[in-house]
Protein backbone atom coordinates (compact mmCIF):
# COMPACT_ATOMS: atom_id res chain seq x y z
CA UNK A 1 0.00 0.00 0.00
CA UNK A 2 3.15 2.73 0.93
CA UNK A 3 5.04 1.24 -1.95
CA UNK A 4 3.36 2.98 -5.09
CA UNK A 5 3.11 6.41 -3.46
CA UNK A 6 6.68 6.41 -2.38
CA UNK A 7 6.78 6.22 -6.07
CA UNK A 8 4.70 9.20 -6.88
CA UNK A 9 6.16 11.09 -3.94
CA UNK A 10 9.96 10.48 -5.36
CA UNK A 11 9.11 12.47 -8.80
CA UNK A 12 6.99 14.93 -6.75
CA UNK A 13 8.70 18.51 -5.55
CA UNK A 14 7.93 19.47 -2.07
CA UNK A 15 5.61 22.24 -2.78
CA UNK A 16 1.88 22.77 -1.48
CA UNK A 17 1.06 23.99 -5.24
CA UNK A 18 1.77 20.17 -5.97
CA UNK A 19 -1.13 18.89 -3.46
CA UNK A 20 -3.25 18.56 -6.64
CA UNK A 21 -1.67 17.07 -8.57
CA UNK A 22 -0.19 14.51 -6.11
CA UNK A 23 -3.51 13.62 -5.15
CA UNK A 24 -4.82 12.75 -8.89
CA UNK A 25 -1.48 10.51 -8.84
CA UNK A 26 -2.75 8.78 -6.16
CA UNK A 27 -5.88 8.44 -7.17
CA UNK A 28 -4.87 7.36 -10.37
CA UNK A 29 -2.53 4.71 -8.90
CA UNK A 30 -5.02 3.75 -5.81
CA UNK A 31 -8.26 4.31 -7.50
CA UNK A 32 -9.29 6.60 -4.35
CA UNK A 33 -7.90 8.39 -2.14
CA UNK A 34 -7.11 6.44 1.45
CA UNK A 35 -7.35 8.03 4.42
CA UNK A 36 -3.37 6.56 4.84
CA UNK A 37 -2.90 8.03 1.49
CA UNK A 38 -3.56 11.90 2.19
CA UNK A 39 -2.19 11.23 5.73
CA UNK A 40 1.04 10.51 3.69
CA UNK A 41 0.78 13.48 1.56
CA UNK A 42 0.05 15.77 4.20
CA UNK A 43 3.05 14.64 5.41
CA UNK A 44 5.23 14.63 2.48
CA UNK A 45 3.91 17.96 1.96
CA UNK A 46 4.40 19.12 5.26
CA UNK A 47 0.92 20.20 5.42
CA UNK A 48 -1.66 19.50 8.30
CA UNK A 49 -4.19 16.13 7.33
CA UNK A 50 -7.06 18.92 7.08
CA UNK A 51 -5.57 20.72 4.79
CA UNK A 52 -5.12 18.09 2.34
CA UNK A 53 -8.78 16.78 3.26
CA UNK A 54 -9.99 20.44 2.89
CA UNK A 55 -8.64 20.28 -1.20
CA UNK A 56 -9.53 17.10 -1.75
CA UNK A 57 -13.90 17.32 -0.74
CA UNK A 58 -14.33 20.69 -2.70
CA UNK A 59 -12.77 18.80 -6.01
CA UNK A 60 -15.87 16.48 -7.64
CA UNK A 61 -12.98 14.34 -8.90
CA UNK A 62 -11.78 13.05 -5.55
CA UNK A 63 -12.99 9.65 -4.28
CA UNK A 64 -13.07 8.51 -0.83
CA UNK A 65 -14.25 5.11 -1.47
CA UNK A 66 -12.82 2.73 -3.64
CA UNK A 67 -15.10 2.58 -6.72
CA UNK A 68 -16.97 -0.61 -7.47
CA UNK A 69 -16.30 -3.05 -10.20
CA UNK A 70 -18.61 -1.19 -12.42
CA UNK A 71 -18.00 2.61 -12.12
CA UNK A 72 -21.14 3.55 -13.27
CA UNK A 73 -21.14 7.18 -14.35
CA UNK A 74 -24.70 8.47 -15.36
CA UNK A 75 -24.33 11.96 -18.00
CA UNK A 76 -26.23 14.64 -16.84
CA UNK A 77 -25.07 17.07 -19.15
CA UNK A 78 -27.19 19.56 -21.32
CA UNK A 79 -28.18 17.03 -24.23
CA UNK A 80 -28.99 14.17 -21.44
CA UNK A 81 -30.74 16.31 -18.91
CA UNK A 82 -32.71 17.50 -22.28
CA UNK A 83 -33.30 13.48 -22.83
CA UNK A 84 -34.66 13.05 -19.42
CA UNK A 85 -31.46 11.94 -17.59
CA UNK A 86 -33.16 12.46 -14.19
CA UNK A 87 -35.23 9.62 -14.62
CA UNK A 88 -32.20 7.82 -15.65
CA UNK A 89 -30.59 8.59 -12.70
CA UNK A 90 -33.33 8.08 -10.53
CA UNK A 91 -33.83 4.65 -11.90
CA UNK A 92 -30.46 3.39 -11.12
CA UNK A 93 -30.82 5.46 -7.75
CA UNK A 94 -33.72 3.08 -7.19
CA UNK A 95 -32.17 -0.29 -8.35
CA UNK A 96 -28.98 -0.39 -6.71
CA UNK A 97 -30.31 1.36 -3.68
CA UNK A 98 -27.93 3.88 -3.84
CA UNK A 99 -27.38 7.62 -4.08
CA UNK A 100 -25.25 8.96 -6.63
CA UNK A 101 -21.54 9.33 -4.78
CA UNK A 102 -21.74 5.61 -3.59
CA UNK A 103 -20.91 2.13 -3.86
CA UNK A 104 -23.07 -0.65 -3.52
CA UNK A 105 -22.02 -2.46 -0.07
CA UNK A 106 -21.01 -5.85 -2.30
CA UNK A 107 -18.72 -3.43 -4.01
CA UNK A 108 -19.93 -4.17 -7.53
CA UNK A 109 -21.49 -1.02 -8.94
CA UNK A 110 -20.89 2.44 -8.09
CA UNK A 111 -23.07 5.33 -9.07
CA UNK A 112 -21.57 8.32 -10.22
CA UNK A 113 -22.94 11.77 -12.09
CA UNK A 114 -20.73 13.41 -14.91
CA UNK A 115 -21.88 16.50 -17.05
CA UNK A 116 -21.51 15.66 -20.70
CA UNK A 117 -18.85 12.37 -21.93
CA UNK A 118 -19.18 14.07 -25.29
CA UNK A 119 -21.78 11.43 -27.20
CA UNK A 120 -24.67 14.14 -26.93
CA UNK A 121 -26.05 11.80 -29.77
CA UNK A 122 -26.36 9.05 -27.82
CA UNK A 123 -28.28 11.19 -24.97
CA UNK A 124 -29.24 10.04 -22.49
CA UNK A 125 -25.92 7.89 -21.67
CA UNK A 126 -25.05 5.86 -19.10
CA UNK A 127 -21.22 5.17 -18.75
CA UNK A 128 -19.52 2.24 -17.76
CA UNK A 129 -15.63 2.44 -17.62
CA UNK A 130 -15.28 2.41 -21.25
CA UNK A 131 -18.40 0.93 -22.45
CA UNK A 132 -21.28 3.62 -23.77
CA UNK A 133 -25.18 2.52 -22.97
CA UNK A 134 -26.84 4.34 -25.33
CA UNK A 135 -30.42 5.88 -25.20
CA UNK A 136 -31.26 5.07 -22.11
CA UNK A 137 -34.69 4.66 -20.84
CA UNK A 138 -35.83 3.87 -17.20
CA UNK A 139 -36.35 0.55 -18.53
CA UNK A 140 -33.34 -0.30 -20.10
CA UNK A 141 -31.31 1.02 -16.90
CA UNK A 142 -32.97 -2.55 -15.38
CA UNK A 143 -31.87 -4.46 -18.38
CA UNK A 144 -28.65 -2.91 -18.58
CA UNK A 145 -28.31 -3.82 -14.86
CA UNK A 146 -29.39 -7.82 -15.49
CA UNK A 147 -26.87 -7.82 -18.08
CA UNK A 148 -23.89 -6.54 -15.64
CA UNK A 149 -25.00 -8.74 -13.06
CA UNK A 150 -25.31 -11.89 -14.98
CA UNK A 151 -21.85 -11.24 -16.20
CA UNK A 152 -20.75 -10.57 -12.86
CA UNK A 153 -22.33 -14.22 -11.95
CA UNK A 154 -20.69 -16.01 -14.73
CA UNK A 155 -17.06 -14.15 -14.40
CA UNK A 156 -17.07 -12.64 -17.62
CA UNK A 157 -16.29 -9.03 -18.62
CA UNK A 158 -18.57 -6.89 -21.08
CA UNK A 159 -17.80 -8.26 -24.35
CA UNK A 160 -18.90 -5.05 -26.06
CA UNK A 161 -15.43 -2.88 -25.60
CA UNK A 162 -14.17 -0.70 -28.03
CA UNK B 1 12.45 54.79 17.60
CA UNK B 2 8.87 55.58 17.00
CA UNK B 3 6.90 53.90 13.89
CA UNK B 4 6.20 56.15 10.88
CA UNK B 5 2.68 58.06 11.57
CA UNK B 6 0.25 58.63 8.48
CA UNK B 7 -2.64 61.03 8.52
CA UNK B 8 -5.93 60.07 6.96
CA UNK B 9 -9.54 61.44 7.00
CA UNK B 10 -12.18 58.95 8.18
CA UNK B 11 -15.81 60.49 8.12
CA UNK B 12 -14.34 64.22 8.27
CA UNK B 13 -12.20 63.40 11.36
CA UNK B 14 -8.78 63.72 11.26
CA UNK B 15 -7.01 60.32 12.29
CA UNK B 16 -3.12 59.16 13.14
CA UNK B 17 -1.83 55.87 11.98
CA UNK B 18 0.91 53.83 12.14
CA UNK B 19 2.21 52.93 8.41
CA UNK B 20 1.85 49.64 7.41
CA UNK B 21 -1.52 49.26 9.15
CA UNK B 22 -5.05 48.84 7.40
CA UNK B 23 -7.68 50.93 7.12
CA UNK B 24 -10.12 49.24 8.84
CA UNK B 25 -8.13 48.87 11.82
CA UNK B 26 -7.09 52.98 11.93
CA UNK B 27 -10.63 53.63 11.81
CA UNK B 28 -11.48 51.43 15.09
CA UNK B 29 -8.51 52.48 16.76
CA UNK B 30 -10.02 56.03 16.26
CA UNK B 31 -12.92 54.91 17.80
CA UNK B 32 -15.17 54.52 14.74
CA UNK B 33 -16.64 51.33 13.98
CA UNK B 34 -17.00 50.01 10.37
CA UNK B 35 -18.92 46.41 10.35
CA UNK B 36 -16.90 43.41 10.25
CA UNK B 37 -17.05 39.77 10.62
CA UNK B 38 -13.59 38.06 9.97
CA UNK B 39 -10.70 40.65 10.66
CA UNK B 40 -7.58 39.44 12.16
CA UNK B 41 -5.02 42.24 12.15
CA UNK B 42 -2.15 39.51 12.92
CA UNK B 43 -3.28 37.84 9.20
CA UNK B 44 -0.92 38.51 6.76
CA UNK B 45 -3.10 38.50 4.38
CA UNK B 46 -6.31 39.28 5.02
CA UNK B 47 -9.00 36.93 5.19
CA UNK B 48 -11.49 39.51 3.62
CA UNK B 49 -14.41 36.81 3.55
CA UNK B 50 -17.49 38.74 4.84
CA UNK B 51 -16.81 41.38 2.89
CA UNK B 52 -19.22 43.71 5.12
CA UNK B 53 -16.44 46.36 6.30
CA UNK B 54 -16.56 48.23 2.77
CA UNK B 55 -15.47 52.03 2.48
CA UNK B 56 -14.94 54.63 0.30
CA UNK B 57 -11.95 56.38 -0.30
CA UNK B 58 -11.65 59.16 -2.72
CA UNK B 59 -9.34 57.92 -5.57
CA UNK B 60 -9.78 54.05 -4.67
CA UNK B 61 -13.76 53.63 -4.95
CA UNK B 62 -14.97 50.94 -2.76
CA UNK B 63 -12.85 48.99 -1.04
CA UNK B 64 -12.82 46.52 1.83
CA UNK B 65 -11.08 48.57 4.77
CA UNK B 66 -9.33 45.24 6.04
CA UNK B 67 -7.57 44.73 2.74
CA UNK B 68 -6.09 48.59 2.50
CA UNK B 69 -3.95 49.88 3.76
CA UNK B 70 -3.23 53.45 5.31
CA UNK B 71 -1.83 56.18 3.50
CA UNK B 72 -1.10 59.68 3.89
CA UNK B 73 -3.75 62.24 3.07
CA UNK B 74 -6.08 59.58 2.18
CA UNK B 75 -10.47 60.56 2.30
CA UNK B 76 -12.33 57.40 3.57
CA UNK B 77 -15.97 57.62 4.43
CA UNK B 78 -17.87 54.67 5.94
CA UNK B 79 -21.48 55.96 5.82
CA UNK B 80 -22.88 56.63 2.24
CA UNK B 81 -26.09 55.14 0.36
CA UNK B 82 -24.02 53.11 -1.75
CA UNK B 83 -21.67 51.64 0.86
CA UNK B 84 -24.69 50.92 2.91
CA UNK B 85 -26.72 49.21 -0.30
CA UNK B 86 -23.38 47.03 -0.23
CA UNK B 87 -23.52 45.80 2.96
CA UNK B 88 -27.19 45.32 2.72
CA UNK B 89 -26.85 43.25 0.02
CA UNK B 90 -23.65 40.88 2.05
CA UNK B 91 -25.42 41.28 5.12
CA UNK B 92 -28.88 39.69 3.63
CA UNK B 93 -26.49 36.78 1.78
CA UNK B 94 -25.20 36.09 4.89
CA UNK B 95 -28.08 36.02 7.11
CA UNK B 96 -30.00 33.83 3.82
CA UNK B 97 -29.31 30.81 5.54
CA UNK B 98 -28.53 31.63 9.18
CA UNK B 99 -30.93 30.54 11.66
CA UNK B 100 -32.18 33.40 13.64
CA UNK B 101 -33.43 31.71 16.33
CA UNK B 102 -31.40 33.94 18.80
CA UNK B 103 -33.40 33.76 21.52
CA UNK B 104 -32.22 30.02 21.99
CA UNK B 105 -28.47 31.00 21.12
CA UNK B 106 -25.71 30.95 23.79
CA UNK B 107 -24.51 34.26 21.96
CA UNK B 108 -27.36 36.16 22.31
CA UNK B 109 -26.22 39.72 22.73
CA UNK B 110 -23.03 38.88 22.57
CA UNK B 111 -22.94 38.37 18.39
CA UNK B 112 -20.90 40.01 15.63
CA UNK B 113 -24.15 39.54 13.37
CA UNK B 114 -26.81 40.67 15.88
CA UNK B 115 -24.34 43.83 16.24
CA UNK B 116 -24.15 44.44 12.83
CA UNK B 117 -27.42 43.63 12.16
CA UNK B 118 -28.08 46.52 14.53
CA UNK B 119 -25.97 49.11 13.09
CA UNK B 120 -27.36 48.49 9.57
CA UNK B 121 -30.82 48.46 11.00
CA UNK B 122 -32.06 45.55 9.68
CA UNK B 123 -34.77 44.16 12.18
CA UNK B 124 -33.52 39.89 12.87
CA UNK B 125 -36.34 37.40 13.86
CA UNK B 126 -38.28 37.02 10.64
CA UNK B 127 -35.70 36.43 8.38
CA UNK B 128 -38.12 36.05 5.33
CA UNK B 129 -40.71 38.34 5.75
CA UNK B 130 -38.68 41.17 7.39
CA UNK B 131 -40.01 43.92 5.68
CA UNK B 132 -36.23 45.85 6.05
CA UNK B 133 -35.14 43.20 4.48
CA UNK B 134 -36.99 42.07 1.68
CA UNK B 135 -37.42 46.39 0.68
CA UNK B 136 -34.78 47.30 -1.34
CA UNK B 137 -33.62 44.15 -1.27
CA UNK B 138 -35.99 41.75 -2.68
CA UNK B 139 -35.13 39.05 -5.09
CA UNK B 140 -32.85 36.89 -3.07
CA UNK B 141 -33.94 33.21 -3.54
CA UNK B 142 -34.88 31.66 -0.21
CA UNK B 143 -32.54 29.38 0.69
CA UNK B 144 -32.64 26.61 3.25
CA UNK B 145 -31.37 26.35 6.13
CA UNK B 146 -28.45 23.79 6.30
CA UNK B 147 -28.80 20.55 8.51
CA UNK B 148 -25.52 19.85 9.51
CA UNK B 149 -24.63 17.48 12.42
CA UNK B 150 -23.84 19.20 15.48
CA UNK B 151 -20.16 17.81 16.73
CA UNK B 152 -20.15 18.23 20.73
CA UNK B 153 -17.62 15.41 20.66
CA UNK B 154 -14.64 18.08 22.57
CA UNK B 155 -15.32 18.32 26.26
CA UNK B 156 -15.18 21.97 26.04
CA UNK B 157 -16.72 23.49 23.54
CA UNK B 158 -20.00 22.73 20.66
CA UNK B 159 -19.30 23.75 16.84
CA UNK B 160 -22.81 23.65 15.08
CA UNK B 161 -22.01 24.43 11.06
CA UNK B 162 -25.60 25.60 11.03
CA UNK B 163 -24.85 28.43 12.44
CA UNK B 164 -21.07 29.04 11.12
CA UNK B 165 -21.38 32.38 8.84
CA UNK B 166 -17.33 30.81 7.32
CA UNK B 167 -15.53 33.77 8.22
CA UNK B 168 -12.41 31.70 8.26
CA UNK B 169 -11.20 32.95 11.59
CA UNK B 170 -10.94 29.51 13.89
CA UNK B 171 -9.48 28.13 10.36
CA UNK B 172 -6.61 31.07 9.85
CA UNK B 173 -6.33 30.82 14.48
CA UNK B 174 -5.72 27.00 14.04
CA UNK B 175 -3.42 26.66 11.14
CA UNK B 176 -1.17 30.28 11.51
CA UNK B 177 -1.40 31.13 15.18
CA UNK B 178 -1.44 27.93 16.32
CA UNK B 179 0.35 25.90 13.91
CA UNK B 180 -1.99 22.93 14.90
CA UNK B 181 -3.79 22.54 12.06
CA UNK B 182 -6.83 20.68 13.08
CA UNK B 183 -9.34 22.58 11.32
CA UNK B 184 -10.10 23.76 7.46
CA UNK B 185 -12.79 24.33 5.35
CA UNK B 186 -14.09 20.89 4.17
CA UNK B 187 -16.57 19.94 1.33
CA UNK B 188 -17.80 23.30 -1.28
CA UNK B 189 -20.31 25.69 -2.31
CA UNK B 190 -23.76 25.45 0.20
CA UNK B 191 -21.83 22.32 1.76
CA UNK B 192 -18.91 24.32 3.09
CA UNK B 193 -18.22 23.64 6.46
CA UNK B 194 -15.39 24.52 8.90
CA UNK B 195 -14.21 20.86 10.02
CA UNK B 196 -11.35 17.92 10.19
CA UNK B 197 -9.34 15.55 8.33
CA UNK B 198 -12.22 12.89 6.96
CA UNK B 199 -14.62 14.63 9.51
CA UNK B 200 -13.61 13.13 12.59
CA UNK B 201 -15.50 14.55 15.51
CA UNK B 202 -12.96 17.43 16.97
CA UNK B 203 -12.89 15.98 20.44
CA UNK B 204 -10.81 13.36 18.71
CA UNK B 205 -8.70 15.14 16.23
CA UNK B 206 -5.75 16.52 17.92
CA UNK B 207 -7.10 19.19 18.94
CA UNK B 208 -4.76 20.88 21.71
CA UNK B 209 -7.67 22.75 23.37
CA UNK B 210 -6.65 26.29 23.38
CA UNK B 211 -9.81 27.43 22.51
CA UNK B 212 -8.31 30.33 20.48
CA UNK B 213 -11.04 29.48 17.66
CA UNK B 214 -13.79 29.61 20.35
CA UNK B 215 -12.40 33.40 21.47
CA UNK B 216 -12.28 34.22 17.87
CA UNK B 217 -15.79 33.03 16.60
CA UNK B 218 -18.09 36.11 16.14
CA UNK B 219 -21.35 33.92 16.15
CA UNK B 220 -23.08 31.09 17.80
CA UNK B 221 -20.92 28.45 15.57
CA UNK B 222 -18.41 27.70 18.33
CA UNK B 223 -19.35 28.40 22.00
CA UNK B 224 -17.94 26.46 25.12
CA UNK B 225 -20.00 24.20 26.45
CA UNK B 226 -20.57 26.08 30.09
CA UNK B 227 -21.41 29.46 28.51
CA UNK B 228 -24.69 29.43 30.72
CA UNK B 229 -22.56 29.65 34.46
CA UNK B 230 -19.45 31.88 32.45
CA UNK B 231 -19.55 35.00 30.85
CA UNK B 232 -17.70 35.83 27.34
CA UNK B 233 -15.45 37.95 26.11
CA UNK B 234 -14.27 38.79 22.15
CA UNK B 235 -14.35 42.55 22.09
CA UNK B 236 -12.02 43.31 19.82
CA UNK B 237 -7.98 42.91 19.95
CA UNK B 238 -8.24 40.92 23.47
CA UNK B 239 -9.11 37.41 21.41
CA UNK B 240 -5.35 36.24 21.79
CA UNK B 241 -5.22 34.49 25.28
CA UNK B 242 -6.07 31.24 25.60
CA UNK B 243 -9.98 29.98 26.60
CA UNK B 244 -9.70 30.18 30.12
CA UNK B 245 -8.59 33.40 30.16
CA UNK B 246 -11.55 34.56 28.38
CA UNK B 247 -14.06 32.98 30.66
CA UNK B 248 -14.62 33.87 34.17
CA UNK B 249 -17.06 32.79 36.17
CA UNK B 250 -19.70 35.33 37.40
CA UNK B 251 -17.78 35.02 40.85
CA UNK B 252 -14.91 36.68 39.39
CA UNK B 253 -16.21 40.23 38.54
Amino acid sequence: MVEPLEQIFASCKVERKELIPLLQEIQEKLGYLSDDAMKAAAEFLHIPPSAVYGVATFYNQFRFVPAGKHPLKICLGTACHIQGSKLIMEAMERELDIKAGNVTPDHEFSLDRVACVGCCALAPVIIDKKTVYPRMTPFKVEEVLALLKEENAHGRLPTNEP
Amino acid sequence: MEAELVTLTIDDIKVKAKKGIKVLDAALGAGIYIPHLCYLPEAEVPLASCRLCYVEIEGRGMVTACTELVAEGIVVHTHNPRIDRLRHTTMRLILANHPIDCSSCPRNRDCELQRIAAYLHIKLGNPSGSPSLKGDLGGFREMPLRDLPIDDSHSLFIYDPNKCVLCGKCVMICNERMGVGVLNFIFRGYNTRVGTFREIPWGEAGCISCGACVAACPVGALVPKNIKVLSFTTSPGCYDAPLHHHIHSPGDR
